[in-house]
């Protein structure tokens, strides 16, 4: 590979994390200039200061606006009628009064409720079938940004504040980093570390960009302007195309693109499988704005919801207050369908300011999430409480994160127990029958799954760790992120002893992993007993279209099948195979080119 | 005060629709005009001081609209708005 040839096509594959193809400029980036884009809630004395903060933003850029349309050279004064529009959208009331509106109503600070208004801009420019009209969206993107700047002062650096449309190269990007990268700017982003279920990835996934990870060399074999095509769904970079390949690519975007409209007509009715058994479907979150995706991707609740952002966002351990206004938002959007909330799940290495703890050599072997909590009862019982306040509001159900034995269990229901009794000692009313479950994903939890049974109400089998765990692989480090194989015999038979020990204990189970959403791990799922899955809200409709066509009859006899098979390799060509001739549509379209093209 | 609303069928003469120059005219229009403009395509209708509103209705040449306007000078803003649409807005294509 000659790298510093330009024009001579080159090309790299990293584990694709975000679906999608994106054709894009490169823009490397130095992580360590990033900051975190706050979104948070206001008190009622806070609102008309907030308004005006957002008016007097708004003025601003009129102002810019204007200075650079007066400030244009004779031969582009043609050209104005773009800042002309740009200018009527900052007044348009789509985006000015209803920004102002949900800063009033939903009490959020003014960059979030213009980031609200500019998705429900984005949806309703969705809609349109004219590209030509669509593409009008990123004029609507250009004046957010401007006024997102104007907000927030001076802070240039950012990644929040690129104001071109590239694609970003960088060589790892932390939660905090992907949170505020802006969808509308970042048309994805491409990094040399990382593995497919990297928090990262995750935050990637919410935010609708692909990305490809996992790369090893791309800060060094990408230059600057670069012109890139990342393709989210296969995992293939290419570096400076020519135009034959950037048409072939175009052409997969919009196949793609019209498949998903063409499934997601039918995404709000039940999952229910050929032979009339109904499978409960939900959806995943980690950030408030999610729970309308969620339901607009037709979920029948939140399976999980991840709790680590409040704490990651701010410098500060978020207040009691501020976790039960979050929790509650959750679970009164979602009622009458239920949220699961799961208890901090971080490692100690985040704390790091407050306690003195040294840096641990493995950070997933450490101390993290209950183990964290258990060791420092007050922060878990801030939370706690929060949740347990929260639960008068909707259902909420209770989820502890890496659960090894019960000695774990017992522990933190103790403790659970005795911030009940404070709430009973102050009359704070809460759920006094919330169901609380466990995380089923280190592999000791699995052999215990009997015992474990006869102490909560369900389990949630968390495929991401468990595969990690199960097969001694760094999720995030490059080398190893091939070995992550959901469909490793080992893994399906833990999983179908975690099933038996619940339907033994009578009690229900249900997979919140990526395997959840992942439309080739479905019919397993399913034919192992599974019948409730928690996702991405945007695997929904796909994963409900493949449910309608499985018997689960048929799904059980094929298990007989799949447990003769002895490796990770043959059971996935068994899968393709049967995945084929279950939706035979989707072979034919020729979709197969990886399982995430089927994804937005 | 007079209230007078105004509605009539429109159809779409341009090539491109109403793409963002056009809608930027018609909000353009109705900024010398004290009335309120609607326009509905089929079951929805979009305001016609909102340029995104405009957009995202999407109409292509050749889509049939109606346009209802509303207020004291109802009449010579329906006049100039009919004008501006039949004309195709008068882009030399």
């Amino acid at each position: 590979m000659t790298e510093s040839d330009i024009g001579v096509r080159k090309a790299l594959r990293g584990v694709a994390v975000s679906p999608g193809i994106v054709i894009g400029k490169a823009r490397l980036v130095d992580r360590s200039k990033v900051k975190i884009f706050y979104q948070y809630l206001l008190g009622d004395d806070q609102l008309n200061r907030e308004i005006e903060r957002f008016e007097e933003a708004a003025r601003t850029t009129e102002d810019q606006l204007n200075a650079i349309k007066n400030g244009m050279p004779e031969q582009l004064k043609g050209h104005s009628f773009i800042l002309d529009s740009h200018l009527m959208i900052l007044k348009d009331s789509m985006l000015h009064d209803a920004t102002i509106q949900r800063i009033s109503k939903e009490k959020i600070n003014a960059e979030w409720a213009l980031k609200k208004s500019l998705e429900e801009i984005r949806w309703a420019f969705n809609q349109v079938d004219d590209e030509y009209i669509s593409n009008r969206v990123n004029d609507v993107e250009n004046v957010v940004e401007r006024i997102l700047r104007n907000l927030s002062g001076d802070e240039q650096q950012s990644l929040s504040h690129i104001n071109e449309r590239v694609i970003i190269v960088a060589h790892e990007l932390s939660p905090g980093d992907t949170s505020e990268l802006n969808p509308s700017k970042v048309m994805g982003f491409i990094t040399d570390a990382g593995g497919r279920t990297s928090h990262a990835a995750i935050i990637a996934q919410a935010l609708q960009i692909p990305v490809v990870v996992g790369l090893e060399s791309a800060t060094k074999v990408v230059g600057e302007g670069d012109l890139l095509i990342v393709d989210g769904n296969s995992g293939e970079v290419i570096i400076n195309p020519d135009d034959e390949v950037i048409i072939e690519y175009q052409e997969k975007h919009l196949r793609h693109e019209k498949y998903k409209s063409s499934i997601a007509r039918v995404s709000h009715l039940p999952a229910i499988t050929l032979d009339g058994h109904p499978i409960v479907i939900k959806a995943n979150m980690e950030f408030l704005e999610e729970v309308t995706a969620a339901r607009e991707h037709g979920s029948e609740g939140i399976g999980l919801y991840r709790t680590e952002f409040l704490y990651l966002k701010s410098k500060e351990l978020p207040s009691e207050e501020e976790l039960f206004q979050d929790y509650r938002e959750v679970a009164e959007i979602i009622a009458p369908e239920p949220v699961t909330i799961r208890t901090l799940d971080l490692g100690a290495d985040k704390f790091a300011s407050r306690h003195e703890i040294d840096r641990e050599a493995n950070p997933a072997l450490g101390l993290r999430a209950i183990r964290f909590c258990l060791k420092e009862p007050e922060i878990f019982k801030r939370q706690l409480r929060a949740i347990l306040r929260a639960s008068f509001y909707g259902r909420v159900q209770l989820m502890f994160p890496m659960i090894s034995g019960l000695q774990e269990l017992l522990d933190a229901k103790e403790i659970m127990g005795q911030v009940k009794d404070e709430l009973n000692r102050e009359n704070i009313e809460y759920d006094h029958s919330i169901k609380v479950g466990i995380m089923i994903e280190i592999p000791s939890a699995v052999t215990m799954a009997e015992i474990l049974a006869q102490h909560v109400d369900f389990f949630s089998i968390g495929t991401n760790d468990l595969i990690q765990y199960a097969l001694a692989i760094d999720r995030v480090n490059e080398h190893v992120a091939y070995m992550y194989q959901p469909f490793h015999p080992a893994l399906i038979r833990m999983i179908r002893q975690v099933v038996n020990a619940a339907r033994d204990a009578g009690i229900s189970v249900s997979v919140c992993g990526e395997m959840a959403g992942d439309p080739f791990c479905v019919c397993i799922l399913l034919s192992l007993g599974i019948n409730e899955l928690s996702m991405n809200a945007r695997a929904i409709p796909i994963i409900k279209k493949i449910i309608r066509t499985i018997s689960i009859e048929e799904a059980r006899a094929d298990f007989e099948n799949v447990m003769r098979l002895s490796t990770a390799k043959e059971v996935q060509a068994h899968v393709s195979n049967r995945m084929k001739s279950l939706v035979p549509e989707l072979a034919e379209k020729g979709y197969f080119e990886g399982w995430d093209y089927l994804l937005d | 005060m007079i209230r007078m609303e105004l509605c009539k069928k429109i159809k779409i003469m341009n090539d491109l629709g109403l793409h963002a120059r056009a809608a930027a005219r018609i909000v353009g229009l109705g900024k010398q005009y004290k009335s309120q403009l609607f326009l509905k395509k089929g079951d929805r209708e979009a305001d016609g001081a909102s340029i995104l509103s405009i957009l995202t209705l999407s109409c292509p040449k050749g889509t049939e609209i109606e346009a209802r306007i509303m207020g004291e000078d109802s009449e010579a803003f329906m006049e100039r708005l009919s004008q501006l649409l039949e004309r195709g807005f008068e882009e030399s294509r």
